[in-house]
């Protein structure tokens, strides 16, 4: 039980360190990258606390949900990104240069 | 707890706290995206794998393999599209933004490399 505890409480340490990255940026895609990653230590914070709480089979579904919706959420949102120009934040360089785009 | 199951989780720890400085330390959107796809998989799947381990063979620990599965298809994939709209919408790789004048124009409010 002690090992699952210093387990989730280092995860969620973890996820504060992430979050320095999600509210600093600087851009869109820094945060969401730090969205997603926050999101895969939940998976595993998750299925650590079952054990915490002794139900790790409720638990497991929990976070094989959590591992579909987050990854689905990362898809949606960049793929929104790239195809709606008008959405993202000012200071943008614009179109990528020659050769980059592809 | 088994021993086995407890070394194997550290590793898996290990990698995610290196998942926790690459994204906060390296310099660029391209390098953070490097440090979190892979060393994230890795770390989320060796804890799983010492939780399975520390499971047994019950339907639990299959859920653990599947989640590993699914994590270890998908992690990748997302990376792979978020870096792809960061490319078509203008972010530039760090030696192309020192030699680009058109990058250099408008640097970031922070002072940091995008």
């Amino acid at each position: 039980m002690t090992e699952f505890s210093a387990t989730a409480g280092l995860l969620i340490a973890f996820m504060f360190g992430l979050s320095y990255r999600l509210i600093r940026g600087p851009r869109v895609y820094n945060r969401l990258l730090a969205a997603g990653a926050i999101g895969t230590f939940a998976i595993v914070l998750l299925a650590v606390m079952g054990y915490l709480f002794e139900r790790p089979d409720m638990f497991v579904d929990l976070a094989l949900t959590y591992a579909l919706l987050n990854f689905i959420g990362t898809v949606a949102v960049a793929k929104y990104l790239e195809n709606h120009p008008e959405e993202r934040e000012p200071g943008q360089p614009g179109e990528p240069p020659e050769g980059i785009a592809g | 707890m088994n021993v086995v199951s407890l070394i194997v989780m550290s590793f898996g720890l290990f990698f995610l706290a290196v998942t926790v400085i690459g994204l906060i330390r390296l310099p660029g959107f391209f390098a953070r995206v490097h440090a979190v796809s892979k060393s994230e998989t890795l770390g989320l799947a060796l804890v799983f794998t010492g939780l399975m381990i520390h499971e047994g063979m019950t339907l639990v620990s299959l859920k653990y393999a599947l989640i590993i599965m699914f994590v270890s298809l998908a992690n990748p994939v997302g990376a792979h599209v978020l870096t792809r709209a960061a490319v078509r919408t203008g972010i530039l790789p760090l030696h192309l933004q020192r030699s680009t004048p058109r990058a250099n124009e408008q640097p970031d409010q922070q002072g940091e490399p995008r």
